[in-house]
């Protein structure tokens, strides 16, 4: 079966007065059919713009300068804008990082999400409604009569969170991408939402990229993980490969910079800082950070390329201390 | 300075209580009408003690009362009722001016690095300033003063003529930390010093602060959701639950053994960077009840999976093995 989403060459570039900001750098992703996709890395490495681009929600001085997204076998950037919006939504929701400032302050959240049904399925109203209620009880609401009437501001964060996946679900979109859906909530509410996310995963079908820093929740819910770095891709893994055998230094030192609660272990955070993006130069963009980098990483940017079936990496310290010693 | 006996603490906070009257016409007519007017009980009665060059971490989810109990250490709000005793002196019956003497040695790094900084002072005013208000300090020892506490906190002096705008997140947090021990204080409240920082940075300023607190001497009251940060820095951790603390016990302890089932619930929802982690999970059923409408008994006992009827009886904090103590019924 074709995948979902296949990404090819992605470039994403912002035009500012210093000059062009290439914030995705012709990056190759696929999401499968029904998994749960991890996209980590740290602030500005290009995780959420790569989302909003799928989305195709890049507002000048931003833009797509390059490559392909295919979704479902249709490419997404040469349809016509109409098209597009009947996509959006309707097969690709999103689900924000700020849930309070995500909804509609004025409008109370019942009627944010009918109007999904009305728009997108052409219920009646009584219909739009039921399915509302229907759907706030689905994702964990409880009194969903009384929740529909509410406000946003009269719902805690964990609610408001509820209220953004039942409006995301309302159209049975086919991929999900889920934007720090957590962050900030309280520990034991984000254990909740997570659990509402893989529970729902599973029981729809659809597809869900979530995009964090958090590798515990990655480690948690995600089935692969694609990792990162000042908008490159270094790393793609199933899950357990990714944290039992991190190949690229990034992904090894990031995995060490987790201060754990689980074990008794050193942290050490990620050396150097991420670099500027602003006419960044050639090669890979974690050369600076990197203790294992070659002449060659500061001149050729490494193709991902497969270490073993399922598990691609782009770097060329370890392609060639796996060719000195292969494995197995 | 004379010797103290090494018995009393540094901090000692006892029967802390933090009452927020609600306002409104509805409060307004019940006061006419001669009934108790509601308020948000943020703390009820904590006690806590911190031992000099000693780190307590204070953890809880949002709305426990954890910054409320920090904002009344400080006096930044006034306590309802309760004592603070820092180094001997009750501050709670300071007067202004001695309340602002004080202040030179208990300092506070906030939780949001960037609304903490005022926009328009550059770095040097940003860490001079606390300098010019407690410190009798000239105005070229000043400089370079400032200039070494950026040194110690790791940013270069050419940051000094910079605003915070021009600062990364991880910078700006280290001006706000540089701010804090920039008059050599002996006590340090971080709020949730690394929650709005990145992964990566949040390790570096965990390691910076365990850094300074060795070489400073600083006692710091460590205030947190991130039980990992607090695992980190801290010798001791208390646990807090809708303005009550529920559980205290040397960290290592508590991580090896939780009790309360609170505690239990707060460390198996942290979600591990281990896909093979098989982790008993504690559930707690729905949100924090509001703090106005405060549960009889055990506050925990509506939303706890392990409640019984013995958890309508008011429950007190019992010390269950040295230095652990507990409040639950079922422990």
């Amino acid at each position: 079966m074709t995948p979902l989403l296949e990404v090819r060459g992605l470039r994403v570039e912002f035009d500012t007065d210093e000059g062009t900001v290439g914030a995705v750098d012709a990056i190759d992703l696929t999401v499968r059919r029904g998994e749960i996709l991890g996209l980590v890395g740290e602030s500005g490495s290009g995780k959420s713009v790569t989302a909003l681009a799928v989305f195709r929600l890049i507002r000048p001085p931003g833009r797509i300068a390059g490559g392909s997204i295919c979704f479902d076998g249709r490419e997404l950037l040469a349809l016509p804008e109409e098209e597009m919006r009947r996509i959006r939504g309707a097969q690709i929701a999103m689900v924000f990082q700020s849930p309070r400032t995500a909804l509609n302050p004025v409008l109370p959240v019942g009627r944010q999400i009918a109007r999904l049904y009305r728009l997108h399925q052409g219920c009646t109203a009584a219909e739009a409604r039921r399915r509302t209620l229907e759907m706030l009880g689905l994702v964990g609401i409880p009194e969903p009569e009384r929740r529909a009437g509410q406000y946003a501001h009269q719902l805690s964060g964990g609610m408001c969170q509820r209220v953004m996946i039942a409006m995301a679900l309302a159209t049975s979109p086919r991929l999900l991408l889920a934007d720090e859906p957590t962050t900030g909530l309280d520990v034991s509410i984000a254990a909740q939402i997570l659990d509402l996310l893989r529970d729902l995963g599973r029981r729809t079908g659809a597809s869900i990229v979530l995009i964090t820093h958090d590798l515990g929740v990655v480690a948690g819910l995600c089935d692969r993980v694609a990792v990162m770095h000042a908008g490159q891709l270094v790393e793609c893994a199933d899950v357990r490969t990714l944290f039992r055998e991190p190949a690229h230094p990034y992904t090894r030192a990031l995995v060490r910079s987790i201060p754990r609660v689980d074990r008794e272990v050193a942290m050490e955070p990620v050396p150097g800082v991420v670099p500027s993006l602003l006419e960044a130069p050639p090669g890979c963009r974690y050369a600076d950070r990197c203790p294992d980098v070659l002449d060659v990483c500061r001149t050729v940017r490494p193709a991902l390329s497969a270490m073993a079936p399922g598990h691609e990496v782009a770097c060329y310290a370890t392609e060639a201390a796996r060719v000195a010693a292969p494995r197995g | 300075m004379p010797p103290r006996p090494r018995v009393s603490p540094l901090l000692a906070v006892d029967g802390l209580v933090k009452h927020f009257p609600l306002r409104g016409l509805g409060v307004w007519l019940d006061t006419l009408r001669g009934r108790v007017p509601p308020a948000v009980c943020a703390v009820d009665s904590v006690s806590l003690a911190i031992d000099a060059g000693e780190t307590l971490g204070l953890v809880g989810e949002s709305g426990c009362g954890k910054s409320t109990v920090a904002r009344c250490l400080l006096r930044l709000i006034e306590p309802t009722a309760g004592h603070v005793r820092f180094d001997g002196v009750e501050l709670t019956a300071l007067g202004e001016e001695a309340l602002r003497r004080r202040r030179r040695d208990i300092q506070m790094v906030f939780q949001d690095p960037t609304a903490s900084l005022n926009p328009r002072f550059t770095v040097r005013r940003t860490v001079e300033d606390p300098l010019r208000l407690h410190t009798t300090l000239g105005r070229a020892a000043r400089r370079e003063r400032a200039q070494e506490v950026l040194g110690q906190v790791g940013l270069g002096a050419e940051l000094l003529d910079r605003y915070p705008h021009e600062l990364s997140g991880g910078q700006r947090q280290r001006v706000n930390i540089a701010r804090a021990i920039a008059t050599e204080p002996r006590f340090v409240v971080l709020d949730e010093p690394t929650s709005a920082l990145d992964v990566s940075l949040r390790a570096r300023i965990i390691m910076l602060l365990a850094e300074l607190r060795q070489k400073l001497g600083m006692t710091y009251l460590l205030i947190s959701h991130d039980l990992a940060t607090v695992k980190y820095l801290s010798r001791r951790v208390a646990v807090m639950y809708l303005g009550t603390i529920v559980e205290q016990a040397p960290t290592r302890e508590l991580f090896a053994r939780p009790l309360h089932p609170y505690t239990r619930a707060l460390l198996s929802a942290i979600p591990v960077p281990d896909p093979d982690a098989r982790r008993e999970r504690l559930v707690l059923a729905g949100e924090v009840p509001s703090p106005i409408d405060i549960p009889t008994g055990c506050r925990l006992r509506a939303r706890c999976p392990l409640a019984q009827p013995v958890c309508a009886e008011p429950v007190a904090l019992r010390e269950v093995a040295p230095r652990h103590l507990v409040a639950c019924h079922l422990v």
